[in-house]
C-alpha cells in the first residue's frame, strides 16, 4: 500500500466541469430528460454530439496518438460526474468507457487502430457485447462463439443480454469463445445476420437490449493471451469510473432536496427547520463526503495504473452504489407527495441511481469480491 | 487566523532556508526536543501562519506542510501532540487570535514546547451540548474576577497548568452575551481536580470544581461579554496538522476484527462475512475521507468535511466494536480488568478486550460534540437549513427554565 494519491480536483478537471456542467445545464434540463421517455428516441443525439465532437470528451481515454485526448481516469470521472448529476442520455458510458478500454487494452491492430480514432471523434458510438451486470472477476462470457470459414473470415454466432446502447452501437467488441479460447473481436453493428432489440428499462435515460449473431462476420482483435486482462481491465475501469456517476447522482439528489427543504413550508415553518429531517440530509451530506474521496481514489488508481486498482474499484462500489441509491430515495421520500409524482425529476435520479447499483456487480456482490482481494475469505 | 505583523510574501523557499539555518544552529540528532521545539518556536517555525513573535511568521497556513516536510528530512521530531493535543489543538489559536501582547508572549512558547499542558473548561453537568447555557459564575473584584461553578468531562485538568474557561459574567443578559472567557491558572487556590471515572471502568477525564478562584482580570481573553465569540475560535479549530500522514489501511479498530477474521475459520459464516467486510468498507472509506480532509488542508482549502468524518468516526468504531464482540463468542461474555485507572485522552490503550473498545465507542458519539449537534452543525453551516425555533436566545440567561 503505497502512499495515497491526490484525492482533490485538479484545476483542469474544475474547467472542465464548468464547462460540461454549463452545456448540461442550457442542454440537458431534467424537463426534457423527462419528455424524452414518452418518446421512441432515447439517446440525445445532438448532446451527444456536443458532448463528443465539439468538447472532445468521447475521447478522453484514447491516446492522442489514436486521435484522443490522452486524459486519464480522473477527468473521465469528472465528466460522469456531470452527465449523471443531469441523468444524461447519451451512450457516453458503454461507448468512451467499457468498449473503449476494452480496445485501449487491446493490441493495436488495423481494426482496432480505424476504430478508437472514430470513437474519439464521436462519429462511432462502440458498446461491450456483455451483460450489463458483469462484474469485474467474472468468468469469460461463454454465450458468443466463433468459427473460421474456408476463407479464414471469422464469423460470431450466439447472443448477450442487457447490452448497454445495444440499439445505437454502431460498433461491438465482443467477448467471444473461439475452439473454446477466449478473444474479443470487432463486429460492425450493420453486419448482416445482427438483429438487436431494446428492452424498455428500469433506467429509461441508459437502454439495454440483446444482441444476437447469426454467423456475423467479426475481427479478432485480441487472442486469448490479451482478451481476459483486456475485458478486466474493461471492467476493472467501468466499475471504479460508475462510482462518479453514482456521486453525481448523489450530489444531485442532495441539492434538490435541500432546496425542497428550504422552501416547502408546512405547519407554519419551512420543513428544513425540522430536525428529523434536517439530521437526514446531513447525513446524506457526509455520506456524500466520503463516497467522494472513495471515487476518487479509485480514479486516482487507474489513473496511476495502480496495483491496488480492482480493490479501490470494488471499495467505491461497494459504498457509492448505497449511497446513491440512499440519496435518490430519501429525496424522493422528503419530497412527499410530489416527490412520487411523474411530474418530478425525484425518480429520474431514484431509477438512474438504482440502476446504477445493479451495473458491473452489486454492492453486495463487490463486498464479497473484496473479500477474496484482502484475504478476509468468504465462509 | 491574523497573518499580520511584519513579515508577509512568505514563500515556501524562505521556509525552507530558515529550517536549514534552524538545524544548522541546533542539531536535531543531539539537541534536547523540548529545547529544539522552543528555538524551533523562536525561528516562527511552530505555526508558520501565526504572526511574528507568536511561534510564527504571517505565512500562508499552506506553508507549514512544508515547515513540517524540511524538518522531517532534517531529522527533527515534531510537536509531541499526544502530550498536549488540546493545547495545541485549540488553545494555540485561541491565544493568536484573541490573546493580549502579554498573553501570547506568556503562554504560547511553553504551550508549544509542550512544557505547559492544557485543558478546556466548558462543559459543566447542566450545560452539555448546550454550551452558551452553563452557570459557572465569573464576578469582578477590584482587578480580579472571582470564580465559582463546577466543570465536567475536562480531559488533561490532572496533568494541566493552563485552563480555556468560560464563564458566566452577567446573569441579566440572553445567554451567548452574558459570557467571559479567561485564561486560568490552574495552579491557582480553589482548582479541585477529581477523576471522573466512566463506563469502562477507568478515568480519561476530570471534574473540575472551582470555589472562589481568583483571576486576575489581565487573563481575560477578548472584551468582557465576548466569550461565545472566543469559544467559538477554539471549537472551530481542527487539530492542527503536524507531521505524519494519512493512517494505514485495517489501521483502527477494523485491526482485531480482521486478525480475528483470518486465524479463526471456525467462526466463519456467510452473514458475518458480509458484516465483517461492511465493516472493512466504511474503515477503508473513512480513511480515505480522512485522507482528503488532510488534503485540503494541506492544500489550504480547509472544508466542513471535519464533521461528517467525527460522525462516521463514532458510528464505525461502534459497530465495529460490536461485530468484534459478535465474533468472539464466548471470550465476548469476559472482561479484562474493572479497576478504576487513569488513562490519558490519545495516550495508549491498547491490549484491552473487546468489551472495554465496545464500551469505549460508546463515547465516541458524545465527546466533543455528540452526533446530534455536528448534524445540526452540517445542517446550519454547509446545507444552511432554516434553523429550528428557538425560545432561549433572547431571554435573560436568569429567565431560562433549567
Amino acid at each position: 500500500m503505497t502512499d495515497i494519491p491526490s484525492l482533490l480536483y485538479t484545476d483542469v478537471e474544475d474547467d472542465l466541469r464548468a464547462t460540461l456542467r454549463g452545456l448540461l445545464a442550457d442542454r440537458c434540463p431534467w424537463s426534457d430528460v423527462l419528455a424524452r421517455v414518452d418518446t421512441d428516441e432515447p439517446y440525445d443525439e445532438s448532446l451527444w454530439k456536443s458532448v463528443a465532437e465539439d468538447l472532445g470528451l468521447a475521447g478522453l481515454l484514447i491516446p492522442e496518438s489514436l486521435g484522443g485526448a490522452g486524459a486519464t481516469a480522473r477527468e473521465a470521472a469528472v465528466t460522469l460526474e456531470e452527465l449523471a448529476r443531469a441523468v444524461a442520455p447519451i451512450p457516453y458510458y458503454p461507448s468512451a468507457i467499457l468498449a473503449t478500454t476494452a480496445l485501449t487494452a487491446s493490441p493495436a491492430s488495423e481494426a482496432r487502430d480505424n476504430a478508437l480514432p472514430a470513437l474519439a471523434a464521436g462519429t462511432a458510438i462502440a458498446t461491450l457485447t456483455i451483460p450489463a451486470t458483469t462484474a469485474p472477476g467474472a468468468e469469460f462470457p461463454a454465450s458468443i462463439t466463433g468459427s473460421l470459414d474456408a476463407n479464414g473470415q471469422l464469423h460470431l454466432t450466439g447472443a448477450a443480454t442487457t447490452v448497454l446502447a445495444a440499439d445505437r452501437a454502431d460498433l461491438l467488441v465482443v467477448p467471444v469463445l473461439i475452439d473454446g479460447e477466449p478473444h474479443l473481436a470487432l463486429v460492425d453493428a450493420t453486419a448482416p445476420g445482427l438483429t438487436r432489440t431494446r428492452a424498455t428499462t428500469l433506467d429509461a435515460t441508459r437502454p439495454v437490449g440483446t444482441i444476437t449473431l447469426d454467423g456475423v462476420p467479426a475481427t479478432a482483435i485480441a487472442d486469448p493471451t490479451q482478451a481476459p486482462a483486456a475485458l478486466a481491465h474493461a471492467l476493472v475501469t467501468g466499475a471504479a469510473l460508475l462510482a462518479s456517476e453514482q456521486l453525481g447522482v448523489a450530489e444531485r439528489s442532495l441539492e434538490e432536496t435541500v432546496t425542497y427543504l428550504k422552501t416547502r413550508h408546512q405547519f407554519g415553518r419551512p420543513i428544513g427547520s425540522y430536525q428529523a429531517l434536517r439530521h437526514r440530509a446531513a447525513d446524506l451530506w457526509a455520506d456524500i463526503a466520503a463516497a467522494r474521496a472513495t471515487a476518487r481514489y479509485a480514479a486516482a488508481a487507474l489513473a496511476e495504473g495502480s496495483d491496488d486498482a480492482p480493490i479501490a474499484a470494488s471499495l467505491a462500489q461497494a459504498y457509492c452504489s448505497d449511497v446513491a441509491v440512499h440519496a435518490a430515495e430519501e429525496c424522493v421520500q422528503m419530497h412527499g407527495g410530489i416527490g412520487f409524482t411523474w411530474e418530478h425529476p425525484a425518480h429520474l435520479y431514484l431509477k438512474r441511481a438504482m440502476s446504477l447499483s445493479l451495473l458491473q456487480g452489486t454492492p453486495t456482490h463487490h463486498r464479497a469480491a473484496l473479500g477474496g482481494l484482502v484475504n478476509l475469505p468468504s465462509a | 487566523m491574523p497573518q499580520n505583523s511584519g513579515a508577509t510574501g512568505v514563500t515556501a523557499e524562505e521556509i525552507r532556508t530558515r529550517v536549514r539555518e534552524l538545524a544548522a544552529a541546533h542539531d536535531p540528532a543531539t539537541t534536547d526536543h523540548v529545547e529544539f521545539l522552543g528555538h524551533r518556536f523562536d525561528a516562527g517555525l511552530a505555526w508558520v501562519h501565526f504572526p511574528v513573535g507568536c511561534g510564527g511568521l504571517g505565512a500562508p497556513r499552506a506553508l507549514q506542510q512544508v515547515a513540517e516536510q524540511e524538518l522531517a528530512a532534517a531529522g527533527a521530531k515534531p510537536a509531541n501532540v499526544y502530550r498536549n493535543p488540546i493545547g495545541l489543538g485549540m488553545g494555540a489559536p485561541t491565544v493568536a487570535v484573541h490573546g493580549t501582547e502579554e498573553q501570547r508572549s506568556r503562554l504560547l512558547r511553553p504551550l508549544w514546547t509542550g512544557e505547559e499542558v492544557w485543558c478546556q473548561l466548558f462543559s459543566e453537568p447542566g450545560a452539555g451540548s448546550d454550551l452558551a447555557g452553563l452557570a459557572t459564575r465569573a464576578v469582578r473584584d477590584g482587578d480580579d474576577w472571582i470564580v465559582n461553578g463546577q466543570k465536567v468531562w475536562t480531559s488533561f485538568a490532572h496533568k494541566a497548568r493552563w485552563a480555556m474557561l468560560l464563564a458566566r459574567t452577567d446573569p441579566d443578559l440572553p445567554k451567548h452575551q452574558g459570557l467571559t472567557y479567561f485564561f486560568l491558572d490552574m495552579s491557582l487556590p480553589g482548582v479541585e481536580v477529581r477523576p471522573l471515572r466512566q463506563a469502562t471502568g477507568q478515568a480519561e477525564f476530570n471534574e473540575v470544581f472551582l470555589t472562589d478562584v481568583r483571576i486576575p482580570d489581565s487573563m481575560r481573553a477578548d472584551e468582557v461579554g465576548k466569550g461565545w465569540t472566543v469559544s467559538n475560535t477554539t471549537l472551530m479549530n481542527e487539530r492542527v496538522a503536524i507531521g505524519g500522514g494519512a493512517s494505514p489501511r485495517e489501521g483502527g479498530v477494523i485491526s482485531p476484527v480482521a486478525a480475528l477474521w483470518r486465524s479463526r475459520p471456525e467462526v466463519r459464516t456467510p452473514a458475518l462475512h458480509d458484516q465483517v467486510m461492511k465493516a472493512w468498507v466504511e474503515a477503508e472509506v473513512a480513511r480515505l475521507a480522512n485522507a482528503r480532509i488532510g488534503q485540503q488542508l494541506a492544500a489550504g482549502k480547509p472544508g466542513p468535511e471535519g464533521s461528517a468524518a467525527k460522525i462516521s468516526f463514532a458510528r464505525i468504531n461502534q459497530e465495529t466494536t460490536r461485530l468484534w464482540l459478535e465474533l468472539s463468542g464466548e471470550d465476548g461474555l469476559t472482561y479484562d480488568d474493572w479497576t478504576m485507572r487513569r488513562v490519558d485522552l490519545g495516550g495508549s490503550d491498547g491490549g484491552r478486550s473487546a468489551g472495554y473498545y465496545y464500551l469505549r465507542a460508546k463515547g465516541n458519539s458524545i465527546e466533543g460534540g455528540t452526533t446530534e449537534i455536528l448534524r445540526g452543525v452540517i445542517a446550519d453551516r454547509v446545507l444552511e437549513l432554516p434553523r429550528e425555533p428557538r425560545t432561549d436566545t433572547k431571554l435573560p440567561w436568569k429567565e431560562i427554565p433549567r
